[in-house]
């Protein structure tokens, strides 16, 4: 979470639709009274022209691409590999999430985000729709989001989330993220959140989360 | 007004009637994830380690998702055939009292001490992930993706519980003792994992729930594998078992976990935000 009261600056969307600052605040921090702004709710515009071409995705892309995680917010909703299917319905824009846990108590918040960041963008009434199937799976995490949570500390899944890996019959080698040792050991199966794990390292004796193979 | 009223009251029952297997087969789904889930939360604050408070938590998390998945497709149901007005899992979690409820009497049992803890949620997890493979392959659409998503979860469930059940009975002589006894008390919740009724009959029929003798095969070979790492003594698959949760047959302790988890919605009923 970031600290209340002191947000980051909103940054701006470089896209053909139009340049209008995303508002990344936490909820509880936004102004109720102008919220959303009149001339942002008042966008009646039909969004995009219909689907198909690739320079639409592209900018609905751009667009996600400034939604971070609520628990892990240096990725992407679309880096973090949730964001399954951009399309039009009707010239009404779809988009498809899936959530990583069944009980991932981000879901909720996450679709709001998505669906304020598109609206913002100028997408009039975006469809946020939900699905299970397949389920999310850490091989989605894009290159350079795994590369973001080493940055940050957490080490990223190591190998591919095989039936092996699941049952913990190839319990993988984790370099840890601050020193890069190999010499690490885990600590818990769970972490701050379902979907890390805790280990520690015994080099720089620092501990970190793990973001696990699912 | 009065007949119309017998007229609803006879249609809404005919409805139940068609719909009950599928719909009573998912309320025990959810309602095993939702009562254990609720145990898990009762910890909180209270584990005997930090790592273990979160692993505990984490673990209830799931469960309370897979809950709300099984739980909203059942309220879905009873909705479109007229059993009940519009209702969502919510409803279903929080306005339903002890008789309604399905779930196997070995997810309400109490945390006790850690090994009684530990191992319930490694008898459970130990059915569980077999019970979610096979319900992956299920005839309803539905069913197997809410089932795929469960599984991943389940198989870090069962691989925390069974690590537990071995440190603790490989343990000390302490931990050894008392993870003998958590086994020995909790076996007798253990029959009704592997009961087929009429419900589960017709959901094995229709192709929906997996065949019953390949989960209990599985069931029992990772039971007696992790055991005997463990160096636990089995009790015997003969034993007498209770049974009853599946219909709404409970134990006393379910009322009180009841009592807690529904206080604050029953007390305010129509808040949206608390």
């Amino acid at each position: 979470m970031r600290p209340s009261g002191n947000p980051p600056p909103a940054p701006v969307i470089d896209g053909p639709i139009d340049n209008r600052p995303i508002d990344n605040r936490p909820i509880d921090n936004r102004p109720t009274d102008n919220w959303p702004s009149s001339d942002l709710i008042g966008s009646d515009r039909r969004g995009l022209p219909p689907a198909g071409e690739k320079g639409d995705i592209d900018a609905v892309l751009a667009v996600l691409e400034q939604v971070p995680d609520p628990e892990v917010p240096v990725v992407s909703v679309v880096e973090l590999g949730i964001v399954r299917d951009i399309d039009w319905v009707d010239d009404r824009l779809a988009v498809n999430v899936t959530p990583t846990y069944s009980g991932c108590p981000a879901t909720e918040v996450i679709e709001q985000h998505i669906h304020e960041a598109l609206v913002a963008a100028g997408y009039s009434d975006p469809l946020i729709q939900r699905r299970l199937s397949p389920a999310w799976t850490t091989d989605w995490l894009t290159d350079t989001g795994r590369e973001k949570l080493r940055a940050y500390g957490i080490a990223p899944p190591v190998g591919s989330a095989s039936k092996r890996s699941l049952t913990g019959q190839s319990d993988p080698v984790v370099p840890c993220p601050l020193c890069g040792s190999n010499t690490t050991e885990r600590v818990s199966e769970f972490g701050s959140t379902a979907c890390k794990a805790l280990y520690r390292c015994r080099d720089c004796l620092e501990p970190f989360d793990y973001f696990k193979c699912l | 007004m009065q007949n119309m009223a017998l007229k609803n009251t006879a249609l809404k029952n005919m409805a139940q009637k068609t719909q009950a297997p599928l719909t009573d087969y998912l309320l025990r789904l959810g309602d095993n994830a939702l009562v254990l889930g609720q145990r898990h939360a009762q910890l909180c604050g209270k584990a005997p380690a930090l790592e273990e408070e979160l692993a505990l938590m984490n673990v209830g998390l799931d469960l309370f998702g897979q809950a709300r998945n099984w739980l909203g497709y059942a309220a879905e149901l009873m909705v479109a055939d007229l059993v009940t007005d519009n209702i969502d899992a919510d409803h279903l979690a929080f306005r339903r009292d002890a008789q309604d409820f399905r779930n196997l009497l070995i997810t309400e049992q109490p945390n006790g001490d850690f090994a009684d803890t530990i191992g319930r949620q490694f008898l459970f997890d130990a059915w569980h992930v077999h019970l979610l493979d096979g319900l992956a392959g299920s005839s309803d659409p539905r069913i197997a993706e809410v089932a795929a998503k469960s599984l991943k979860e389940a198989t870090y469930h069962l691989r925390r519980s069974s690590e537990w059940v071995i440190r603790l009975g490989d343990g000390t002589e302490e931990s050894h003792t008392r993870m003998q006894r958590a086994l020995d008390n909790l076996w007798q919740f253990t029959g009704e994992l592997l009961q087929v009724d009429e419900i589960d009959q017709a959901m094995i029929e229709a192709g929906i729930a997996p065949d019953p003798e390949t989960i209990a095969a599985r069931w029992k070979a990772t039971v007696e594998e992790v055991l005997e790492e463990a160096t636990l003594e089995r009790p015997s698959y003969d034993a007498w078992m209770y049974t009853g949760g599946k219909v709404g047959h409970h134990t006393e302790h379910l009322g009180f976990l009841l009592a807690e988890m529904q206080y604050l919605p029953r007390a305010y009923p129509d808040a949206t935000v608390w």
